[in-house]
């Protein structure tokens, strides 16, 4: 059966080209391979092949030809036995192929109309993390990291350790202490110095039916391990249309420390939470540490979990119980309050209950929101607690420019901007590299006057 | 090139030959057929055809048991249809349809089958060297003897993640065969003009790691290859490193002027090494088939591909609910 050459699309751009020389003429034979014409695209010049065998029965497009679209039949393939004269008139064009993309793209789920009434406020899950009554002891962030590993390596042979210093050294901030002696050298597994490639295999491994807690001396080396945070683990699940998940933990301290200077303090939370296909977590207290750690190693999914140099040797209430854990997406309400919402996590917590309970002593009672997870995010939580206060802070220590609090402040004003008695005021770290001067560091941070300063902005007291 | 060595007496029997005729065969139609259907508007985005290195992951197949994990970079047809990767599976995803692997969404770099044990399909080069490893890493960990091949290009080889990845590779001996398929041109840069190495698989000597220059364009010589490769790795020795000499005939992606090599280059190494060409004159001179019964699977490859070009064609494109589907693996709902 005689074939149609047609003009090829010969980038992803191409929808016409000009057809500038035959190498072929008519009643010459081809096999596949052979370059029969010449092609201009609007990048290059281009060797058109022969896909097929066969004789040259016809050339439909003569050389030197402009604007020719792509799919236009150029010339008319036989087959052994076939003769030109067999070929009807009718070697038209077939329209393009390729199905038109359906314009009704589902919109993005994404915010309410201008239009409509207030929404109500939505219904917020504020159970108890833990029964009333249970048994609590005093622990730090660091030990309660600890336990959350080691509970989890103990219920499951799949999770094992891997990173610099956390092994022999016991970790270089402490929180893999006693694991090595827990579990051996199988389990807790000291790397080179070597993140990209450290990354790479624990997300390897995880594709391979492991769950690995990869942890970074500090988040600001996992810059060199971002392609496979992002490119590897994030994205497979969606590109293998479902088939394959990547259950890693990546871990560590995150954000500014103390007098370590740029490279060593900065905040990625906004940077992460972009990610479809993370999960973000930030814990502020131990119990928190513990519960949402466990979940995260227990998560399907690729968990960044940012902890925090500072907060590692603060002690909070944990809960006794013998499998403790934190659900992902739900919000945790510190305090109780009517004239203003602060939302903060991580270690800005601790500056937002520091401004609470100086507020309250000038009598503004200030309600404070824990996210705990910024991805997925309890934007019901914030809603709902906007919608009683009328006025919203939020804390973080990032930089200004996209952070966490600019995605706040458009879900609430796409959602309850009826309910905003004053502009929103993110408070973030300030928009310069860190400095190493003392002075000048505290200045770059957020301050606990600036949230008092914030709230007396919005509250207009 | 070297020249062929294996070429005279071939220690193999006239069914394994025929597999890897055909083998080799099925990848090169399909490769030509998304050509075509990309030249047609079908296929879009880039399309990295492997016309020419069929021999490399056929050789390196045969020495492959259940078990064995695969990984390679984003010219990655070839390597899952060598692992048994369903035909139509594969084109449907090229045109981006809800019968592909990866339901439409994953296009031509990136493809997966855990039935098969294939793991991408990456379109970060060099990328899936580390992602290899860690497979490796959990086979060693689980305590089995499975190997993993990972593949990776003359151009990835340059990456600095790599060598990362060999250190660690050996220092934890993780059974994990790194393939470099040298096809002599990163996109438009050859070798020559990318380092002055003069091999690339000697620099895991640095590591550590044994490595062997093998001829790429001879399915005997790669499969040769890789069952060392395998019996080392299996041994518990650690990694290993097999440097597969090959040609790419076709351009880079489908937009590839080509003017980085010679017209004469290309076609001198089609008309004197290419590596199904070697197949066929082994099975026809040692008399293990007529020219009728290779005929009989050309057409019998022929009827394959054009099945899977039919299907990837039928193939609805994927329902637009699939935009918000397999983002998290315990579908939490999507925040405002």
């Amino acid at each position: 059966m005689a074939t149609e050459i047609l003009m090829p699309a010969l980038s992803p751009t191409m929808e016409e080209g000009t057809l500038a020389k035959w190498l072929v003429k008519e009643g010459d034979t081809v096999s596949s391979g052979d370059i029969i014409a010449e092609i201009e695209t609007d990048k290059a010049t281009m060797e058109f092949e022969a896909v097929d065998e066969g004789v040259i029965g016809k050339i439909l497009i003569e050389a030197g030809t402009e604007g020719v679209k792509v799919n236009t039949a150029i010339a008319v393939l036989l087959d052994e036995g076939e003769s030109a004269d067999d070929i009807a008139d009718s070697a038209a064009a077939p329209e393009a192929a390729a199905p038109a993309a359906d314009a009704g793209v589902k919109a993005a789920p994404a915010g309410g109309s201008a239009t409509a009434a207030p929404p109500a406020a939505p219904k917020v899950d504020t159970s108890p993390d833990w029964p009333d009554g249970t048994e609590m002891k005093t622990q730090t962030v660091r030990e309660a990291l600890r336990d959350a590993m080691a509970e989890e390596m103990r219920a499951a042979d799949e999770v094992f350790v891997m990173g610099e210093e956390v092994a022999e050294y016991q970790g270089a901030y402490k929180i893999t202490q006693g694991l090595l002696d827990e579990f051996g050298a199988r389990r807790v597994i000291d790397t080179p110095i070597t993140e990209h490639g450290f990354a790479g295999i624990g997300v390897g491994a995880a594709f391979g039916g492991l769950r690995p807690i990869v942890e970074f001396m500090t988040f600001n080396f996992a810059m060199q391990a971002i392609d496979h945070i992002i490119n590897s683990a994030a994205k497979t699940l969606y590109m293998s249309g479902g088939q394959m998940g990547c259950p890693i933990v990546f871990r560590g301290p995150n954000g500014a420390a103390a007098r370590v200077g740029a490279q060593h303090s900065q905040c990625y939370a906004a940077w992460y939470s972009q990610i479809p296909g993370l999960k973000v977590v930030m814990p502020y207290s131990a119990a928190d540490a513990k519960g949402l750690l466990k979940t995260a190693i227990r998560d399907p999914n690729p968990v960044i979990f940012l902890e925090n140099e500072i907060l590692y040797g603060r002690s909070f209430e944990v809960p006794v119980l013998d499998d403790f854990t934190v659900p992902f997406g739900k919000a945790k309400i510190w305090r109780e309050g009517s004239d203003v919402t602060i939302v903060s996590f991580g270690i800005g917590m601790t500056y937002a209950l520091d401004a609470a309970e100086k507020l309250a002593a000038d009598g503004i009672s200030a309600e404070v929101i824990d996210l705990r997870t910024i991805r997925p995010m309890d934007t019901d939580a914030i809603l709902a607690s906007v919608m009683k206060t009328n006025r919203l802070v939020t804390v973080e220590e990032g930089f200004p420019q996209s952070s966490v609090g600019n995605y706040i402040t458009s879900v609430v004003m796409q959602q309850a901007f009826d309910y905003l008695d004053a502009p929103v005021i993110n408070l973030t770290g300030k928009d310069v590299p860190m400095p190493y001067a003392a002075n000048l560091e505290k200045l770059a941070l957020v301050t606990v006057d600036e949230v008092i300063e914030a709230v007396r902005k919005v509250t207009y007291r | 090139m070297a020249t062929r060595k294996s070429a005279s007496k071939p220690n193999v029997s006239a069914e394994e030959l025929l597999g890897y005729y055909r083998d080799m065969l099925l990848i090169r139609r399909f490769e030509e057929k998304a050509g075509q259907l990309y030249g047609m508007g079908l296929i879009g985005g880039f399309c990295h055809l492997y016309i020419g290195q069929e021999a490399v992951v056929v050789g390196l197949e045969a020495a492959a048991k259940e078990g064995d994990k695969r990984v390679t970079s984003y010219r990655d047809h070839g390597h899952m249809l060598a692992c048994g990767m369903d035909p139509k599976g594969v084109m449907a995803e090229l045109t981006g349809r809800e019968g592909g692997y990866s339901k439409g969404k994953g296009g031509s770099m990136h493809m997966f089958s855990k039935e098969k044990h294939f793991y991408g399909g990456h379109g970060i080069v060099g990328a899936q060297v580390p992602l290899g490893a860690g497979l490796a890493f959990s086979d060693k960990y689980k305590g089995n003897d499975n190997v993993t091949f990972t593949y990776f290009g003359d151009g990835a080889a340059n990456q600095g993640q790599v060598y990362e990845t060999y250190n660690m590779a050996m220092l934890w001996d993780l059974p994990v065969i790194f393939v470099i398929e040298n096809n002599k041109y990163a996109m438009g840069t050859s070798v020559q003009r990318a380092t002055k190495s003069p091999s690339l698989w000697e620099r895991g000597a640095a590591y550590g790691i044994k490595g062997e220059e093998v001829d790429g364009m001879d399915v005997l010589a790669v499969k040769a290859a890789g069952e060392k490769a395998v019996a080392h790795c299996r041994a518990g020795k650690g990694p290993y490193i097999l440097e597969v000499m090959t040609y790419r005939y076709r351009g880079h992606s489908m937009s590839d002027p080509a003017k980085y090599r010679t017209r004469d280059e290309v076609q001198k190494m089609r008309a004197e090494r290419d590596a199904i060409e070697h197949v066929r004159d082994l099975l026809l001179s040692g008399k293990h088939a007529s020219e009728d019964d290779l005929k009989a699977i050309d057409k019998d490859i022929k009827s394959v591909v054009n099945e899977a070009a039919q299907f990837s064609q039928d193939s609805p494109e994927p329902a637009l609910e699939e935009l918000w589907t397999d983002i998290y693996a315990d579908s939490v709902p999507q925040q405002a």
